[in-house]
C-alpha cells in the first residue's frame, strides 16, 4: 500500500460570482520513502494540491470529493482534532518564501517547542533538546543560541533551514515542500536543496516537491507530475519523462530549460498564457497553445492513459509517439 | 536607547511649544484681563498706565517669552474665579478626569478585545452580525445622546445606579481622591465611564478584529495550522500579540484623545473633573484657566504618547530600542 494515495480529488473556490474548480479530478500515488516533483506553469495547481493534502484548503475553498488516503486514513473527511495530530507530525510542510513563514513576535525556541508539546507529552526542556538537535541536523551553526533569538535576526537561507528543522521535529513521513527556494538567494537555492536531498534519503522521509524547475526535479526526485491548468497531464519516472517527454506541454517546458538553448540563444517559451480557471478553452485546456491541436482536442477532455512507461492526458500522443518512435527506428 | 529617548523627548518639546503658542495667543486675543481686573468705572489713562504695568503693551515677542518663562516654571496665571493658581485649580480637578479616562480605558480594552478577536474568528456568526450591527450605529450615535439614555433608564427608571457626582471619594494624597476604593465610588464611576467608553469602542472593536482577520490570513499563521498547533493558541498567541501591535499604537493615541472627550461626558454627570471645570471656565471667560487647561491636556497628550510608543517598543521584538535612533 502506498504512504499516500490520491483519488479523484476535486477542490473549488466558491468565489463571488461564480465558483471556480482548481483541481480538476487529480489521482497520484507516493511510495514510502518516494520523492514525488510537481511541476507546471504558475497557477496550474501545485500549491492547492499541497495545502488539501494538508486538508488546509482556507476559504473560500474547499475539498469537494475526492479522498486524500495518508497511511490508511482518509485526510479529506477526518475531524480537527484527527488532522491535528497528523499535520506537523506525520504530515510536515515547508512553505515558499521564509521571510513571513515564522511568526515574527515568538522566537525559534517558541515555535520550535510548541511544535513539539502539541505532539507529544514533553516539558520544555525536553523539547528545546529534541530542537537543538533538529537545528543541528539542518547544519545551524551554535543552535542553543538561535532559540531566544526572533525570525528577524536571522537571514533567509537561516530561516529556511530552521523551518526544514521544524518540518524535521517530528521524524513525519511525509514532507511537502512548496518552492522552498524560489524566495532565496541564487547562491543559497542548491544548498537547500542538496539539505533537503540529503534529510530524505538519510531519514527515508516521503518527498513531494512543488516546483518550476524541471531541472530541480530531474536532481531530488525518481517521480514526476506535470500539471496544467488544475489537471495532471503527464505522470512517471522522472528520468522517463525528462529523457521522452510526451505531452506536447511537458516538451514545451523541456525545450524551455536554459540547458536546451544554446548559448545567446533565446530561450524556447512556450507561446501564450495558460488560461486562467475560470475562462478554460472546451476539450484539453493546452489546446490553444499545442501546435499539434486537431478538431477533437477542441471538443473532448483527453483520457489520461498508459503510454510506454508513462500516464499521458493527449489524443495526439499516440500518433506523436508511433511517428517519433518510427523515426528513431528508420534512423 | 538613548538617541530613541532623546527623539522622543525633541519632538515632545517640540509639540509642547506649538501647544504653548496656541494656548498664548487664545489668552491675547480672549476677553479683556483690564475688564476682570479693575471693571468698567476706571479712567482710559488709568487703563493705560496698568496695561504698561502689566506689559499688555510690550512686543508679541517679548509678551509670548515672559509667559513661556512663567509656564515652564508652572506658573499659569491666577483664576479669576478661583482666585488662586490655574494650575492649583486644574491639579485638584485632574485625578477625577484621570480615574474617568482610566475606567473608560479598562472598559474598552475589556470589551474590545474579546469582541474584535471573536467577530474576526466567527464573522459569519449571528453574535458576529449583531456586534458589528450595533458598532456601526454606535459610531453615529453622540456621546451625551448615550449618557442622557443611560442616566434615564438606570438611574431614573430602574434606581440602580446614581446620575451625578463622584459620590464616596477615599482620599490617597495630594489632590488625589479616589473612586476604586468604596462601593459608591464604584456605583458613581461606573455610568461615566461606560459613556466615555461608548465613544471608542466601535471604533477599537473595528480596528481589532479588522487587524486580526488580516494576521490569520497571514503564512505564519497558516504555518502554524500546518504545525498542528490548537486552535486556542493559534488565535490568542499567534494572532492576537501581532494584532495588537498596531492597536497599541493607534489605541494609545485615541486614549490620548479622550481627556479631551472628557468635557461633554463630565457635564452631563456633573463629574467635578477638570473637563466640567473647563466648561465653566469658558462660560466665565476665565483665560488663565482656559490656556492652563490647554497647556495641561496637551502635555497628558504628548506623555501619553511618548509612553505608548515606549510600550511599543517593548513588546515588539523587530523594534530595537538600542538602535533605533533613525
Ligand atoms: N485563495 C484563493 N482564492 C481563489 N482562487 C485561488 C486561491 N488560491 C488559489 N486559487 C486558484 O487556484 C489556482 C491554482 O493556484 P496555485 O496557487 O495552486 O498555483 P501554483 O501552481 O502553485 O502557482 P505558482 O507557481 O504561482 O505558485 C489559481 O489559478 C487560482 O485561481
Ligand atoms: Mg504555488
Amino acid at each position: 500500500m502506498p504512504l499516500l494515495s490520491v483519488r479523484d480529488l476535486v477542490v473549488k473556490f466558491a468565489m463571488r460570482d461564480e465558483t471556480v474548480t482548481a483541481l480538476k479530478s487529480i489521482s497520484f500515488d507516493v511510495a514510502r520513502g518516494d520523492r514525488l516533483g510537481i511541476v507546471g506553469e504558475s497557477g496550474a495547481g501545485k500549491s492547492v494540491t499541497g495545502f488539501a493534502l494538508l486538508n488546509l484548503i482556507s476559504r473560500p475553498g474547499f475539498i469537494d470529493s475526492g479522498e486524500i488516503l495518508f497511511d490508511g486514513m482518509n485526510m479529506a473527511d477526518m475531524s480537527d482534532a484527527e488532522l491535528r495530530e497528523v499535520r506537523g507530525n506525520k504530515m510536515a510542510m515547508i512553505f515558499q518564501d521564509p521571510m513571513v513563514t515564522l511568526n515574527p513576535v515568538l522566537t525559534i525556541g517558541q515555535q520550535m517547542v510548541e511544535t513539539l508539546q502539541a505532539h507529544r507529552k514533553l516539558s520544555r526542556k525536553e523539547a528545546e533538546q529534541i530542537a537543538v538537535l533538529k537545528l543541528r541536523e539542518v547544519y545551524i551553526p551554535a543552535p542553543e543560541e538561535r532559540l531566544a533569538q526572533y525570525p528577524h535576526e536571522l537571514s533567509g537561507g537561516m530561516r529556511q533551514r530552521i523551518i526544514i528543522a521544524i518540518a524535521l521535529l517530528l521524524d513525519p513521513q511525509l514532507i511537502i515542500a512548496d518552492e522552498p527556494t524560489t524566495a532565496l538567494d541564487v547562491t543559497i537555492q542548491a544548498d537547500i536543496m542538496e539539505l533537503l536531498l540529503e534529510l530524505c534519503t538519510t531519514k527515508k522521509v516521503s518527498l513531494i516537491l512543488i516546483t518550476h524547475d524541471l531541472g530541480v526535479v530531474s536532481q531530488m526526485t525518481e517521480n514526476t507530475l506535470v500539471m496544467y491548468a488544475g489537471r495532471i497531464i503527464e505522470a512517471g519516472r522522472t528520468r522517463e519523462i525528462i529523457n521522452d517527454p510526451q505531452h506536447p506541454y511537458t516538451q514545451g517546458l523541456i525545450n524551455a530549460l536554459p540547458q536546451q538553448t544554446l548559448p545567446g540563444e533565446r530561450l524556447k517559451q512556450i507561446p501564450g498564457n495558460m488560461p486562467s480557471l475560470s475562462a478554460a478553452p472546451k476539450g484539453c485546456a493546452f489546446n490553444a497553445r499545442c501546435e499539434f491541436a486537431q478538431d477533437r482536442c477542441r471538443m473532448e477532455v483527453p483520457n489520461f492513459e498508459q503510454i510506454g512507461p508513462v500516464k499521458v492526458a493527449c489524443h495526439e500522443v499516440r500518433r506523436l509517439h508511433h511517428e517519433t518512435h518510427k523515426q528513431e527506428d528508420l534512423a | 536607547m538613548f538617541a530613541y529617548l532623546m527623539k522622543r523627548l525633541f519632538q515632545a518639546i517640540a509639540v509642547m511649544f506649538a501647544i504653548s503658542l496656541i494656548s498664548f495667543a487664545i489668552q491675547d486675543n480672549l476677553g479683556d484681563p483690564l475688564r476682570e481686573l479693575v471693571g468698567q468705572s476706571v479712567s482710559e489713562e488709568v487703563r493705560q498706565e496698568l496695561r504698561d504695568e502689566l506689559g499688555l503693551n510690550d512686543s508679541f515677542f517679548k509678551q509670548y517669552t515672559r509667559f513661556a518663562g512663567k509656564v515652564l516654571q508652572g506658573d499659569l496665571g491666577t483664576s479669576y474665579f478661583f482666585k488662586e493658581p490655574a494650575l492649583d485649580v486644574i491639579l485638584k480637578k485632574l485625578p477625577a478626569t484621570l480615574e474617568l479616562v482610566l475606567g473608560a480605558t479598562i472598559i474598552i480594552i475589556g470589551v474590545s478585545v474579546p469582541l474584535g478577536v471573536y467577530t474576526a474568528i466567527k464573522p459569519n456568526s449571528l453574535f458576529s452580525k449583531i456586534v458589528m450591527g450595533i458598532s456601526i450605529i454606535g459610531i453615529s450615535i453622540p456621546v451625551f445622546l448615550t449618557a442622557i439614555l443611560m442616566i434615564f433608564i438606570f438611574s431614573v427608571e430602574l434606581r440602580w445606579l446614581p446620575s451625578f457626582g463622584r459620590g464616596d471619594v477615599v482620599h490617597v494624597f495630594g489632590p488625589w481622591s479616589t473612586n476604586f476604593a468604596t462601593v459608591d465610588g464604584w456605583l458613581h464611576i461606573l455610568l461615566p465611564s461606560v459613556a466615555l467608553a461608548s465613544i471608542m469602542l466601535p471604533l477599537f472593536i473595528r480596528l481589532i478584529r479588522a487587524e486580526m482577520m488580516e494576521t490569520l490570513q497571514s503564512e505564519y499563521v497558516r504555518f502554524a495550522w500546518a504545525k498542528g498547533i490548537r486552535p486556542k493558541r493559534i488565535w490568542f498567541v499567534h494572532a492576537l500579540k501581532n494584532t495588537l501591535l498596531p492597536v497599541i499604537t493607534v489605541g494609545g493615541v485615541q486614549i490620548g484623545t479622550m481627556v479631551a472627550y472628557t468635557i461633554l461626558t463630565e457635564t452631563v454627570f456633573q463629574w467635578p473633573g477638570m473637563g466640567f471645570m473647563f466648561l465653566e471656565a469658558v462660560n466665565r471667560v476665565d483665560t488663565p484657566l482656559i490656556v492652563a487647561y490647554l497647556i495641561v491636556v496637551g502635555f497628558i497628550f504628548v506623555v501619553t504618547n511618548t509612553i505608548v510608543d515606549l510600550i511599543y517598543g517593548l513588546v515588539n521584538p523587530t523594534v530595537n530600542l538600542s538602535r533605533m535612533d533613525a
